[in-house]
């Protein structure tokens, strides 16, 4: 076990606080393959796990990461990965496959520029859509994303949290701005920390169904070795856990694995709002722009011009609700973001055309200035009156 | 034992019969490992069976143990996570031959080169028999295939050498025709400390033996009865005679550190600032 720790002022980068918060998680298993930007999470735990008893390997590559984790993480271990843009589409079988199988894991995804080798230490948030539909057919997802290093811990410690209650794959969407940036930071004392682990079942082995669902919709798991004997497949099985070849359960069973995270989706869509109220511009972004767009927020009111901020901080389940209740009271939505238009899909579904929705995109591999939002505002202001 | 009370202990008997074809030599293989399973005395709540994707990888949904039927050729990338996180567990690889040397062969030769405790069990039918017969890296230059109807112009791998030379400590062929040798085979792999690698020829009449003038499973298991020759035997044995034929036993066995006791010894240790 870790010693415990009191409340600390540090300088962390995103990428420092992810490890931190992976350890405060009680994650003890981590495969990883080197890649910029990620590449400081695995040498962070390489370092970190050992001392506590944990394992770190560095795989072949991300598509066997990925199935080392899962592995570790069925013999009992909070597991973990890190990859970014070319890791991550490797990654994307195997996610489909913890996510069918229901098995824990969380997958830290730092964005850089793409597609393919792209711009390797450049910032972008071109994965969204992939971190929602990156693995092939209908199945869950949990997608983070912070925009500090000290939101880099918390939600560390909330996907692992997440995926152990839920037991699915969550992803923690990061971007390369937030894991290299550097700032003071104060973790939270241990005692601080809520962990959640998962669920093991309480019936002897005889009576077990390995997918039986609990009232939350949620199959207790035991680990290998604990006398089960369970089967684990990414074919469609039923509550015994193997095959059926059947339609008739993989409609009950696809359904059931979103209905798990919807049913609990009020509570993990987050968003954080900053002077939306009155706002006749809502600026909507995430991660490092969210940065950008606060400080546009407070530079435009300066000059008399009233912009909000909606900031979604999990990319799925997305926000809607906070986009819904700004979208009555603002003039325009602007959704700032380095890509060609990914998160504002979602924003335009959540607004339901009660007010115009206006795309700001970048992908010269620059951030999205301050200037640049109040310069669009500015336009769209005209054009709204 | 006798195979009812094998199949009985080892066997979950409510996913009996299983899938594979008539003259299929997959229930050949799985009786084995539960064989040597058996007299190898090890303990079944704490082993592990881990396959890939194919018709060899449906065996451990049949067997009694904790059981996990992976994505195609990842199988040992996930026998991997499952020996580190815990290395009490016995983990035992099941894998066809396109799962572990085609789309899983980089797996295959860095589990090797880790020197990882797994036993591996490659099902080398010489073809892709879940998705009806294309050949595989292990299907032997001029043989016929669905995706080879010319005859296959590719060189087949030596997986046994591959896996030698990867860093692979104990390494054997057998065949399902050798089903005694092959039990053994097995039994040794899995008291080896390191990573064990023992290939079993073994027939697809269906798919393999259909294309290729072998009108039975029979005429297959005969095949190999004439062209499998003991290590033993070989060795005094020209070159000539060995021309067409392919070696069965023990091929190489080396005692050297296995990685999930390294890690415990020097990386933990280490970290822990417990040695230097
Ligand atoms: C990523 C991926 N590619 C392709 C397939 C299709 N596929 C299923 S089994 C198989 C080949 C299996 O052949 P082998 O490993 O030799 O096993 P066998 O069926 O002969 O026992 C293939 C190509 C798949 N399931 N997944």
């Amino acid at each position: 076990m870790p010693v415990p720790t009191e409340r600390k002022a540090q300088l962390l980068s995103g990428n420092e606080a992810c490890v931190q918060g992976a350890i405060a998680a009680g994650v003890r298993f981590f495969a990883g393959y080197p890649i910029t930007p990620s590449t400081e999470i695995a040498e962070g735990l390489a370092v970190e796990l050992p001392k506590i008893g944990g394992k770190f390997i560095q795989m072949e590559d991300e598509i066997a990461s990925m199935g080392a984790v899962i592995g570790a993480s069925l013999a009992g271990l909070k597991s973990m990965t890190a990859t970014s843009g070319p890791g991550f589409s490797l990654k994307q079988e195997n996610i489909g496959f913890a996510a069918l199988t229901e098995i824990p894991c969380v997958i830290v995804n730092v964005q850089r520029y793409g597609p393919s080798t792209g711009l390797p230490t450049s910032p972008a948030q071109g994965d969204i859509m992939q971190a929602r539909w990156g693995t092939h057919g209908d199945h869950p997802a949990i997608a983070l994303m912070p925009a500090s290093v000290r939101e880099a811990f918390d939600l560390t410690v909330q996907a692992v949290n997440l995926s152990e209650e839920l037991r699915t794959p969550v992803i923690l969407l990061m971007d390369e701005v937030v894991g290299h940036m550097r700032e003071r930071v104060e973790l939270p004392a241990t005692d601080e920390i809520t962990v959640v682990n998962r669920v093991k079942p309480t019936e002897d082995p005889e009576h077990f169904l390995p997918y039986k669902p609990g009232p939350n919709l949620v199959p207790p798991m035991p680990a290998f070795g604990d006398g089960y004997r369970f089967h684990v497949t990414g074919l469609v099985h039923n509550e015994t856990g193997f095959p059926s070849g059947k339609g008739k359960d993989g409609n009950i069973l696809v359904r059931r694995l979103l209905a798990k995270i919807e049913q609990r989706q009020p509570s993990i869509a987050q968003a954080e709002l900053y002077q939306a109220d009155d706002a006749d511009i809502v600026i909507v972004a995430a991660g490092s722009v969210a940065r950008s767009a606060r400080a546009a927020v407070k530079e435009a009111r300066a000059q008399g011009l009233k912009l909000g901020l909606v900031r979604p901080i999990t990319a799925w389940p997305f926000p809607a609700e906070a986009i819904n209740s700004v979208a009555t009271t603002a003039k325009a939505m602007i959704v700032a973001e380095m890509n060609l238009g990914q998160m504002i899909i979602e924003v335009e579904r959540a607004a339901c055309g009660r007010v115009p929705v206006i795309g700001l995109n970048r992908i010269d591999a620059e951030l999205i200035t301050p200037q640049d939002i109040i310069a669009r505002a500015q336009e769209v202001t005209k054009n709204v009156r | 034992m006798s195979v009812k009370e094998l199949v009985e202990r080892y066997c979950r008997t409510s996913k009996l019969p299983h899938i594979w074809c008539p003259g299929c030599g997959n229930g050949i293989i799985m009786g084995a490992v539960m064989r040597a399973l058996d007299k190898a005395d090890i303990d079944q709540d704490k082993t592990v069976i881990v396959s890939g994707i194919g018709c060899s990888s449906r065996a451990p949904g049949y067997m009694n143990f904790d059981t996990l039927h992976t994505t195609h050729g990842r199988a040992l990338a996930y026998a991997t996570g499952v020996k580190m996180a815990n290395p009490d567990l016995n983990v035992v690889v099941l894998t066809g031959d396109g799962d572990c040397s085609a789309i899983g062969g980089n797996h295959l030769i860095h589990a090797a080169r880790r020197n990882i405790n797994l036993t591996v069990v490659v099902f080398n039918n010489s073809i892709y028999g879940m998705t009806g017969g294309q050949y595989s890296p292990l299907t032997p230059t001029h043989s016929y295939a669905t995706t080879a109807p010319y005859g296959s112009i590719d060189r087949n791998f030596d997986l046994c050498k591959l896996v030698q030379a990867a860093g692979g400590t104990y390494v054997a062929r057998g065949t399902t025709y050798h089903t005694r040798q092959l039990v053994d085979q097995i039994v040794a792999g899995l008291g080896h400390n390191g990573f064990s690698f023992i290939e079993v020829i073994t027939q697809c009449p269906m798919y393999f033996g259909r294309k290729n003038k072998f009108p039975s499973a029979v005429d297959m298991l005969k095949w190999q009865q004439e062209h499998a020759v003991p290590v033993k035997a070989a060795a005094k044995m020209t070159s000539e005679q060995l021309a067409g034929k392919f070696l069965i036993g023990e091929l190489y066995h080396e005692e050297a550190p296995e990685y999930t006791a390294v890690y415990e010894k020097e990386v933990i240790a280490k970290a822990r600032g417990e040695v230097k």
